[in-house]
Protein backbone atom coordinates (compact mmCIF):
# COMPACT_ATOMS: atom_id res chain seq x y z
CA UNK A 1 0.00 0.00 0.00
CA UNK A 2 1.65 3.17 -1.16
CA UNK A 3 0.23 7.13 0.81
CA UNK A 4 1.52 9.96 0.75
CA UNK A 5 1.54 13.23 3.27
CA UNK A 6 1.01 17.02 2.67
CA UNK A 7 4.59 17.13 3.46
CA UNK A 8 5.75 15.28 0.19
CA UNK A 9 6.80 12.11 2.48
CA UNK A 10 5.52 8.81 0.74
CA UNK A 11 5.10 5.36 2.74
CA UNK A 12 5.20 1.94 1.46
CA UNK A 13 3.34 -0.09 4.23
CA UNK A 14 3.66 -3.69 4.31
CA UNK A 15 2.72 -5.90 7.32
CA UNK A 16 2.54 -2.91 9.69
CA UNK A 17 5.85 -1.46 8.90
CA UNK A 18 5.62 1.98 6.49
CA UNK A 19 8.88 2.55 4.55
CA UNK A 20 9.58 6.64 4.09
CA UNK A 21 11.12 8.96 1.80
CA UNK A 22 10.19 11.94 0.05
CA UNK A 23 8.67 12.47 -2.88
CA UNK A 24 10.25 13.42 -6.42
CA UNK A 25 8.28 16.67 -6.30
CA UNK A 26 9.94 17.31 -2.61
CA UNK A 27 13.95 16.65 -4.02
CA UNK A 28 13.00 18.85 -7.22
CA UNK A 29 11.91 21.55 -4.61
CA UNK A 30 14.67 21.00 -2.06
CA UNK A 31 17.46 20.68 -4.58
CA UNK A 32 20.49 18.83 -4.38
CA UNK A 33 21.02 17.42 -0.90
CA UNK A 34 24.33 17.34 1.29
CA UNK A 35 23.58 15.92 4.64
CA UNK A 36 20.82 13.44 6.10
CA UNK A 37 20.80 13.15 9.70
CA UNK A 38 18.40 10.01 10.56
CA UNK A 39 16.75 8.50 13.53
CA UNK A 40 18.69 5.54 15.16
CA UNK A 41 16.31 2.47 15.17
CA UNK A 42 14.47 2.17 18.25
CA UNK A 43 13.50 5.65 18.66
CA UNK A 44 9.90 6.35 18.63
CA UNK A 45 7.55 9.05 17.28
CA UNK A 46 4.10 10.32 17.79
CA UNK A 47 2.53 11.89 14.23
CA UNK A 48 4.25 15.29 12.74
CA UNK A 49 7.48 14.63 15.14
CA UNK A 50 10.64 15.88 13.67
CA UNK A 51 12.14 12.10 12.66
CA UNK A 52 15.09 13.23 10.10
CA UNK A 53 16.54 16.48 8.89
CA UNK A 54 18.00 17.55 5.74
CA UNK A 55 20.24 19.53 4.06
CA UNK A 56 20.38 21.17 0.53
CA UNK A 57 22.74 23.07 -0.58
CA UNK A 58 21.11 26.23 0.59
CA UNK A 59 19.15 25.44 3.76
CA UNK A 60 17.82 23.09 6.46
CA UNK A 61 14.59 20.82 6.21
CA UNK A 62 12.80 18.39 8.38
CA UNK A 63 11.36 15.02 7.77
CA UNK A 64 8.35 14.51 9.90
CA UNK A 65 7.36 11.08 11.25
CA UNK A 66 4.50 10.86 9.20
CA UNK A 67 2.08 8.29 11.47
CA UNK A 68 3.06 7.35 15.22
CA UNK A 69 5.68 4.49 15.42
CA UNK A 70 8.90 2.96 16.07
CA UNK A 71 12.46 3.16 14.10
CA UNK A 72 13.41 -0.24 13.23
CA UNK A 73 15.79 0.75 10.65
CA UNK A 74 17.31 3.45 8.86
CA UNK A 75 19.36 3.92 5.59
CA UNK A 76 22.66 4.30 6.11
CA UNK A 77 23.50 4.27 2.02
CA UNK A 78 22.18 8.44 2.13
CA UNK A 79 23.80 9.31 5.05
CA UNK A 80 27.32 8.59 3.12
CA UNK A 81 25.90 9.90 0.08
CA UNK A 82 22.83 12.13 0.10
CA UNK A 83 22.93 12.36 -3.51
CA UNK A 84 21.01 8.98 -3.64
CA UNK A 85 17.96 10.68 -2.61
CA UNK A 86 17.95 13.14 -5.19
CA UNK A 87 18.89 10.50 -7.71
CA UNK A 88 16.25 7.55 -6.86
CA UNK A 89 13.56 9.22 -4.24
CA UNK A 90 11.11 6.48 -4.35
CA UNK A 91 13.61 3.92 -4.23
CA UNK A 92 16.66 3.66 -2.75
CA UNK A 93 16.62 7.22 -1.49
CA UNK A 94 14.66 5.38 1.24
CA UNK A 95 14.84 7.42 4.88
CA UNK A 96 13.84 4.98 7.63
CA UNK A 97 11.24 2.12 8.48
CA UNK A 98 8.62 2.71 11.00
CA UNK A 99 6.58 0.36 12.79
CA UNK A 100 3.32 1.77 13.00
CA UNK A 101 1.30 2.22 16.12
CA UNK A 102 -1.34 2.07 14.74
CA UNK A 103 -1.55 0.45 11.06
CA UNK A 104 -5.23 1.43 10.51
CA UNK A 105 -4.44 5.23 10.65
CA UNK A 106 -2.51 5.20 7.33
CA UNK A 107 -6.18 5.29 6.09
CA UNK A 108 -6.64 8.44 6.29
CA UNK A 109 -3.70 9.47 4.09
CA UNK A 110 -3.57 10.11 0.85
CA UNK A 111 -3.58 7.84 -2.43
CA UNK A 112 -1.20 8.11 -4.99
CA UNK A 113 -4.17 9.96 -7.60
CA UNK A 114 -5.03 11.93 -4.41
CA UNK A 115 -1.24 13.05 -4.16
CA UNK A 116 -0.62 13.74 -8.03
CA UNK A 117 -3.83 15.69 -7.70
CA UNK A 118 -1.91 17.80 -5.10
CA UNK A 119 1.05 18.63 -7.20
CA UNK A 120 -0.36 18.54 -10.16
CA UNK B 1 9.43 52.65 -5.86
CA UNK B 2 6.55 51.77 -3.86
CA UNK B 3 7.62 49.42 -0.67
CA UNK B 4 5.56 45.79 -2.58
CA UNK B 5 7.13 46.81 -6.07
CA UNK B 6 9.51 44.09 -7.18
CA UNK B 7 12.11 45.23 -9.50
CA UNK B 8 13.32 42.86 -12.63
CA UNK B 9 17.06 43.86 -14.22
CA UNK B 10 17.11 43.51 -18.20
CA UNK B 11 17.86 39.95 -18.31
CA UNK B 12 14.69 39.15 -15.86
CA UNK B 13 12.48 37.42 -19.34
CA UNK B 14 15.83 35.67 -20.35
CA UNK B 15 16.32 34.42 -16.58
CA UNK B 16 12.48 32.46 -17.14
CA UNK B 17 13.45 31.55 -20.40
CA UNK B 18 16.52 29.50 -19.03
CA UNK B 19 14.25 27.71 -16.55
CA UNK B 20 15.08 29.81 -13.50
CA UNK B 21 13.44 29.44 -10.23
CA UNK B 22 13.40 33.39 -8.92
CA UNK B 23 13.57 34.66 -5.32
CA UNK B 24 13.04 38.18 -4.28
CA UNK B 25 16.95 40.22 -3.15
CA UNK B 26 17.74 42.73 -2.33
CA UNK B 27 14.05 44.23 -3.98
CA UNK B 28 14.52 42.45 -6.79
CA UNK B 29 13.27 39.54 -8.63
CA UNK B 30 16.22 37.35 -8.81
CA UNK B 31 17.44 33.95 -9.96
CA UNK B 32 18.64 31.05 -7.38
CA UNK B 33 19.41 28.61 -9.80
CA UNK B 34 18.37 27.29 -13.28
CA UNK B 35 17.28 23.16 -13.87
CA UNK B 36 21.02 21.90 -13.68
CA UNK B 37 20.65 23.55 -9.33
CA UNK B 38 23.11 24.98 -7.07
CA UNK B 39 25.78 21.82 -6.82
CA UNK B 40 26.01 21.24 -10.69
CA UNK B 41 26.52 25.00 -11.29
CA UNK B 42 28.63 26.03 -8.62
CA UNK B 43 31.18 23.14 -10.08
CA UNK B 44 30.84 24.11 -13.53
CA UNK B 45 32.28 27.58 -12.68
CA UNK B 46 34.83 26.41 -11.13
CA UNK B 47 35.28 23.89 -14.21
CA UNK B 48 34.38 26.50 -17.13
CA UNK B 49 32.71 29.78 -16.74
CA UNK B 50 29.67 31.01 -15.52
CA UNK B 51 27.58 33.96 -16.18
CA UNK B 52 26.07 35.69 -13.35
CA UNK B 53 23.47 38.56 -13.36
CA UNK B 54 24.05 41.23 -10.65
CA UNK B 55 22.63 43.74 -12.16
CA UNK B 56 20.88 44.50 -9.07
CA UNK B 57 24.01 45.89 -8.15
CA UNK B 58 24.62 50.02 -7.89
CA UNK B 59 26.54 51.45 -10.26
CA UNK B 60 28.11 55.33 -9.88
CA UNK B 61 29.96 57.38 -11.17
CA UNK B 62 31.63 60.18 -9.47
CA UNK B 63 33.03 63.04 -11.47
CA UNK B 64 35.35 65.61 -10.27
CA UNK B 65 34.15 69.24 -10.42
CA UNK B 66 37.12 70.43 -10.38
CA UNK B 67 38.18 68.77 -13.46
CA UNK B 68 41.07 67.07 -11.34
CA UNK B 69 40.61 62.98 -10.77
CA UNK B 70 43.21 63.44 -7.51
CA UNK B 71 40.29 65.92 -6.36
CA UNK B 72 37.28 63.14 -6.69
CA UNK B 73 40.23 60.63 -4.96
CA UNK B 74 40.43 62.53 -1.86
CA UNK B 75 36.96 63.08 -1.64
CA UNK B 76 36.05 59.34 -1.98
CA UNK B 77 38.84 59.36 0.73
CA UNK B 78 37.19 61.36 3.51
CA UNK B 79 34.43 58.16 3.33
CA UNK B 80 37.30 54.87 2.77
CA UNK B 81 39.66 53.54 5.35
CA UNK B 82 41.23 52.90 1.80
CA UNK B 83 44.42 54.73 -0.53
CA UNK B 84 41.95 56.07 -3.73
CA UNK B 85 44.56 58.85 -4.18
CA UNK B 86 47.04 55.75 -4.90
CA UNK B 87 44.77 54.14 -7.19
CA UNK B 88 46.15 54.05 -10.93
CA UNK B 89 44.27 54.48 -14.06
CA UNK B 90 42.95 51.51 -15.37
CA UNK B 91 42.95 49.92 -12.06
CA UNK B 92 39.92 48.52 -9.74
CA UNK B 93 40.44 48.27 -5.88
CA UNK B 94 38.08 46.99 -2.92
CA UNK B 95 36.61 49.64 -0.20
CA UNK B 96 34.89 50.17 2.40
CA UNK B 97 32.22 52.79 3.53
CA UNK B 98 32.54 53.54 7.73
CA UNK B 99 30.40 54.84 10.04
CA UNK B 100 31.42 57.20 12.64
CA UNK B 101 31.74 54.07 15.08
CA UNK B 102 33.88 52.61 13.30
CA UNK B 103 31.50 50.06 11.70
CA UNK B 104 30.94 49.34 7.81
CA UNK B 105 28.31 50.80 5.73
CA UNK B 106 28.65 49.16 2.89
CA UNK B 107 31.83 47.42 0.99
CA UNK B 108 32.26 48.72 -2.55
CA UNK B 109 35.01 48.49 -5.57
CA UNK B 110 36.11 51.07 -7.01
CA UNK B 111 38.01 51.75 -10.23
CA UNK B 112 39.96 54.99 -11.59
CA UNK B 113 38.40 55.71 -15.53
CA UNK B 114 41.14 58.25 -15.80
CA UNK B 115 38.77 61.46 -15.90
CA UNK B 116 35.97 59.74 -13.17
CA UNK B 117 35.90 57.16 -10.56
CA UNK B 118 33.62 54.40 -11.52
CA UNK B 119 31.99 52.64 -7.88
CA UNK B 120 29.69 49.71 -7.39
CA UNK B 121 27.94 49.12 -4.56
CA UNK B 122 25.62 46.14 -3.32
CA UNK B 123 21.78 45.98 -3.97
CA UNK B 124 20.18 46.42 -0.93
CA UNK B 125 22.89 49.49 0.41
CA UNK B 126 22.62 51.35 -2.85
CA UNK B 127 20.42 53.96 -1.86
CA UNK B 128 21.58 54.91 0.89
CA UNK B 129 25.15 54.51 -0.14
CA UNK B 130 24.06 56.95 -3.13
CA UNK B 131 22.40 59.41 -0.23
CA UNK B 132 25.69 59.18 1.40
CA UNK B 133 27.66 60.29 -1.36
CA UNK B 134 25.57 63.02 -2.18
CA UNK B 135 26.10 64.35 1.49
CA UNK B 136 29.47 63.95 1.91
CA UNK B 137 31.07 64.34 -1.57
CA UNK B 138 28.89 66.94 -3.56
CA UNK B 139 31.02 69.76 -2.64
CA UNK B 140 34.04 68.08 -4.98
CA UNK B 141 32.09 65.75 -7.13
CA UNK B 142 29.29 65.24 -9.61
CA UNK B 143 27.38 61.93 -8.45
CA UNK B 144 25.34 59.89 -10.88
CA UNK B 145 23.83 57.36 -10.51
CA UNK B 146 23.87 54.39 -13.64
CA UNK B 147 20.68 52.83 -13.36
CA UNK B 148 19.96 51.90 -17.48
CA UNK B 149 23.24 49.67 -16.79
CA UNK B 150 23.08 46.20 -16.52
CA UNK B 151 25.74 44.14 -14.70
CA UNK B 152 27.28 40.90 -15.64
CA UNK B 153 29.75 38.44 -14.09
CA UNK B 154 31.59 35.95 -16.13
CA UNK B 155 33.30 33.57 -14.09
CA UNK B 156 35.67 30.55 -14.60
CA UNK B 157 39.02 29.14 -15.57
CA UNK B 158 37.43 29.71 -19.42
CA UNK B 159 36.27 33.19 -18.97
CA UNK B 160 39.19 34.79 -20.37
CA UNK B 161 39.45 32.43 -23.48
CA UNK B 162 35.53 33.20 -23.64
CA UNK B 163 35.97 36.65 -23.44
CA UNK B 164 38.82 36.87 -25.56
CA UNK B 165 36.92 35.58 -28.71
CA UNK B 166 34.69 38.82 -29.08
CA UNK B 167 37.36 40.89 -27.68
CA UNK B 168 41.06 39.92 -27.92
CA UNK B 169 42.66 42.81 -25.81
CA UNK B 170 40.73 41.81 -22.91
CA UNK B 171 43.33 38.97 -22.77
CA UNK B 172 46.17 41.78 -21.61
CA UNK B 173 44.37 42.35 -18.62
CA UNK B 174 45.26 41.71 -15.29
CA UNK B 175 42.94 41.27 -12.05
CA UNK B 176 41.85 44.54 -10.72
CA UNK B 177 42.10 46.46 -14.55
CA UNK B 178 39.47 48.07 -15.86
CA UNK B 179 38.92 48.91 -19.08
CA UNK B 180 36.35 49.91 -21.93
CA UNK B 181 35.68 47.15 -24.52
CA UNK B 182 32.67 46.60 -27.10
CA UNK B 183 31.06 43.59 -26.50
CA UNK B 184 28.78 42.40 -29.08
CA UNK B 185 28.57 45.52 -30.40
CA UNK B 186 27.60 47.49 -27.09
CA UNK B 187 29.71 50.19 -24.92
CA UNK B 188 30.90 48.05 -22.07
CA UNK B 189 33.01 48.78 -19.03
CA UNK B 190 34.96 45.54 -18.00
CA UNK B 191 36.73 44.57 -15.00
CA UNK B 192 39.06 41.83 -14.49
CA UNK B 193 37.34 40.87 -11.04
CA UNK B 194 34.70 39.49 -9.59
CA UNK B 195 33.30 37.38 -6.47
CA UNK B 196 34.10 33.66 -6.80
CA UNK B 197 37.69 33.64 -6.47
CA UNK B 198 38.11 32.67 -9.94
CA UNK B 199 39.44 34.56 -12.53
CA UNK B 200 37.06 36.06 -14.26
CA UNK B 201 35.21 39.60 -15.67
CA UNK B 202 32.75 41.95 -14.44
CA UNK B 203 31.06 43.78 -17.24
CA UNK B 204 29.00 46.93 -17.50
CA UNK B 205 26.30 47.32 -20.55
CA UNK B 206 23.55 49.27 -21.35
CA UNK B 207 20.10 47.84 -20.36
CA UNK B 208 19.36 47.74 -24.56
CA UNK B 209 22.49 45.96 -24.79
CA UNK B 210 22.58 43.50 -22.08
CA UNK B 211 20.19 40.40 -23.37
CA UNK B 212 21.96 39.84 -26.52
CA UNK B 213 25.52 40.31 -24.94
CA UNK B 214 24.50 37.48 -22.37
CA UNK B 215 23.02 35.07 -25.54
CA UNK B 216 26.18 36.14 -26.89
CA UNK B 217 28.34 35.24 -24.23
CA UNK B 218 25.97 31.90 -23.19
CA UNK B 219 26.43 30.74 -26.85
CA UNK B 220 29.81 29.84 -26.26
CA UNK B 221 29.75 25.93 -24.99
CA UNK B 222 32.05 26.59 -22.12
CA UNK B 223 29.50 29.39 -20.01
CA UNK B 224 26.21 28.15 -18.73
CA UNK B 225 24.01 30.68 -16.46
CA UNK B 226 24.38 30.51 -12.99
CA UNK B 227 21.87 31.64 -9.98
CA UNK B 228 22.49 33.45 -6.57
CA UNK B 229 22.62 30.19 -4.87
CA UNK B 230 26.21 29.23 -6.22
CA UNK B 231 27.60 32.75 -6.48
CA UNK B 232 26.75 32.45 -2.38
CA UNK B 233 28.37 28.98 -1.51
CA UNK B 234 31.44 30.25 -4.53
CA UNK B 235 32.02 33.33 -2.68
CA UNK B 236 32.09 31.89 0.86
CA UNK B 237 34.71 28.82 -0.95
CA UNK B 238 36.70 32.39 -1.67
CA UNK B 239 36.48 33.46 1.89
CA UNK B 240 34.92 36.68 1.04
CA UNK B 241 32.34 38.69 3.01
CA UNK B 242 28.21 39.11 2.33
CA UNK B 243 27.27 42.32 3.08
CA UNK B 244 24.47 42.15 5.74
CA UNK B 245 25.71 38.96 6.99
CA UNK B 246 29.19 38.83 7.45
CA UNK B 247 29.71 42.77 7.83
CA UNK B 248 27.46 45.55 9.01
CA UNK B 249 27.20 48.31 11.01
CA UNK B 250 28.59 47.50 14.00
CA UNK B 251 31.74 45.31 12.97
CA UNK B 252 34.66 47.26 12.25
CA UNK B 253 37.14 45.99 9.14
CA UNK B 254 39.68 45.43 11.56
CA UNK B 255 37.15 42.98 13.29
CA UNK B 256 36.46 41.68 9.94
CA UNK B 257 39.54 40.53 8.97
CA UNK B 258 39.94 43.35 6.20
CA UNK B 259 43.57 44.60 6.74
CA UNK B 260 44.59 44.04 3.61
CA UNK B 261 42.39 46.82 2.39
CA UNK B 262 43.57 49.51 4.31
CA UNK B 263 46.57 50.70 2.79
CA UNK B 264 49.43 51.98 4.34
CA UNK B 265 48.93 55.46 3.48
CA UNK B 266 45.24 55.58 4.97
CA UNK B 267 47.30 53.81 8.53
CA UNK B 268 48.67 55.44 11.78
CA UNK B 269 52.19 57.42 10.46
CA UNK B 270 51.17 56.91 6.71
CA UNK B 271 50.68 60.24 4.13
CA UNK B 272 47.37 60.64 4.57
CA UNK B 273 46.56 58.77 7.88
CA UNK B 274 43.06 58.59 9.22
CA UNK B 275 40.52 60.92 7.81
CA UNK B 276 37.67 58.67 7.57
CA UNK B 277 34.71 57.78 9.88
CA UNK B 278 35.65 55.79 12.51
CA UNK B 279 39.13 56.57 12.15
CA UNK B 280 39.61 56.60 16.32
CA UNK B 281 38.49 53.05 16.65
CA UNK B 282 39.87 51.81 13.63
CA UNK B 283 42.96 52.78 13.78
CA UNK B 284 43.61 51.73 17.43
CA UNK B 285 42.37 48.72 16.61
CA UNK B 286 44.64 47.88 14.01
CA UNK B 287 47.62 49.39 16.64
CA UNK B 288 45.94 46.98 19.47
CA UNK B 289 43.81 44.41 17.78
CA UNK B 290 39.88 44.28 17.85
CA UNK B 291 38.05 42.39 20.78
CA UNK B 292 36.86 39.80 18.05
CA UNK B 293 37.38 38.81 14.45
CA UNK B 294 36.21 37.11 11.59
CA UNK B 295 37.96 33.75 10.75
CA UNK B 296 36.87 30.22 8.53
CA UNK B 297 35.50 27.23 10.63
CA UNK B 298 35.55 24.40 9.10
CA UNK B 299 32.64 22.15 10.72
CA UNK B 300 34.08 18.42 11.41
CA UNK B 301 31.21 16.31 10.19
CA UNK B 302 29.03 16.36 6.97
CA UNK B 303 26.36 18.24 8.84
CA UNK B 304 26.60 22.17 7.84
CA UNK B 305 27.01 25.40 10.15
CA UNK B 306 24.28 27.91 9.18
CA UNK B 307 24.52 31.68 9.63
CA UNK B 308 23.11 33.06 13.12
CA UNK B 309 24.53 29.57 15.11
CA UNK B 310 26.11 30.33 18.58
CA UNK B 311 29.89 29.28 18.47
CA UNK B 312 30.61 28.24 22.15
CA UNK B 313 34.51 27.73 23.46
CA UNK B 314 33.73 24.45 25.32
CA UNK B 315 31.87 21.63 24.18
CA UNK B 316 29.49 21.98 27.67
CA UNK B 317 29.46 26.15 28.26
CA UNK B 318 26.39 27.50 28.24
CA UNK B 319 27.83 31.19 27.00
CA UNK B 320 28.15 31.61 23.41
CA UNK B 321 31.59 33.20 22.68
CA UNK B 322 30.80 34.35 19.17
CA UNK B 323 28.38 33.50 16.40
CA UNK B 324 28.60 32.15 12.73
CA UNK B 325 27.62 34.73 9.91
CA UNK B 326 27.75 32.78 6.89
CA UNK B 327 27.52 29.14 6.77
CA UNK B 328 26.97 26.41 3.56
CA UNK B 329 27.97 23.40 2.20
CA UNK B 330 31.13 23.60 -0.48
CA UNK B 331 30.60 22.03 -3.56
CA UNK B 332 34.15 22.01 -4.31
CA UNK B 333 35.67 21.38 -0.91
CA UNK B 334 33.35 18.90 -0.90
CA UNK B 335 32.25 19.47 2.93
CA UNK B 336 30.69 21.98 5.31
CA UNK B 337 32.55 25.54 5.51
CA UNK B 338 31.34 28.89 7.79
CA UNK B 339 32.98 31.98 8.87
CA UNK B 340 32.20 33.84 11.99
CA UNK B 341 32.95 36.44 14.72
CA UNK B 342 35.25 34.82 17.74
CA UNK B 343 37.41 36.68 20.68
CA UNK B 344 40.87 37.35 19.30
CA UNK B 345 42.15 35.10 21.92
CA UNK B 346 40.44 31.76 20.00
CA UNK B 347 40.93 33.07 16.80
CA UNK B 348 44.54 31.53 15.64
CA UNK B 349 43.76 28.73 13.39
CA UNK B 350 43.67 25.03 14.56
CA UNK B 351 41.55 26.29 17.66
CA UNK B 352 38.97 23.79 18.03
CA UNK B 353 35.15 25.31 18.75
CA UNK B 354 31.81 23.84 19.11
CA UNK B 355 28.91 25.36 16.89
CA UNK B 356 25.40 24.56 17.77
CA UNK B 357 23.20 23.14 15.39
CA UNK B 358 19.70 21.79 16.23
CA UNK B 359 20.23 21.71 20.14
CA UNK B 360 23.79 20.06 19.21
CA UNK B 361 27.40 21.55 19.78
CA UNK B 362 29.24 20.47 16.75
CA UNK B 363 33.16 20.44 16.83
CA UNK B 364 34.42 23.04 14.61
CA UNK B 365 38.44 24.30 13.51
CA UNK B 366 39.29 27.67 13.21
CA UNK B 367 40.93 27.80 9.68
CA UNK B 368 42.63 29.71 7.19
CA UNK B 369 40.49 30.99 4.57
CA UNK B 370 40.38 30.92 1.29
CA UNK B 371 38.86 27.38 1.50
CA UNK B 372 39.21 26.87 -2.17
CA UNK B 373 42.51 28.15 -3.80
CA UNK B 374 41.57 31.31 -5.46
CA UNK B 375 42.63 31.50 -8.89
CA UNK B 376 43.36 35.03 -9.62
CA UNK B 377 45.03 36.22 -12.61
CA UNK B 378 47.67 38.38 -10.96
CA UNK B 379 50.92 38.08 -13.02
Amino acid sequence: MLKFTDDHEWLKIENGVATVGITAHATEQLGDLVFVELPEAGAEFEMGDTAATLESVKAATDVYAPLAGEIVESNAAIVDDPAIVNADPMGKGWFFKLKLADPSAADALMDEDAYKALVG
Amino acid sequence: MSDTEILKTPLHALHLELGARMTPFAGYDMPVQYPPGILKEHLHTRAHAGLFDVSHMGQVVLRPKSGDLADAALALERLVPVDILGLAEGRQRYALFTNEAGGILDDLMVANRGDHLFVVVNAACKDADEAHLRAQLSDACEIERLDGRALLALQGPEAAAVLAAMAPESAEMRFMDVRALTLAGAACIVSRSGYSGEDGFEISVPDDAAVALARALLAHEAVEPIGLGARDSLRLEAGLCLYGSDLDPTTSPVEASLLWAMQKARRAGGVRAGGFPGAVRILDELANGASRRRVGLLPEGRAPVRGGAPIFAGEDDAEPIGTVTSGAFGPSLGGPMAMGYVPGDLAATGTRLFAEVRGKKLPVTVAAMPFVKSNYKRA
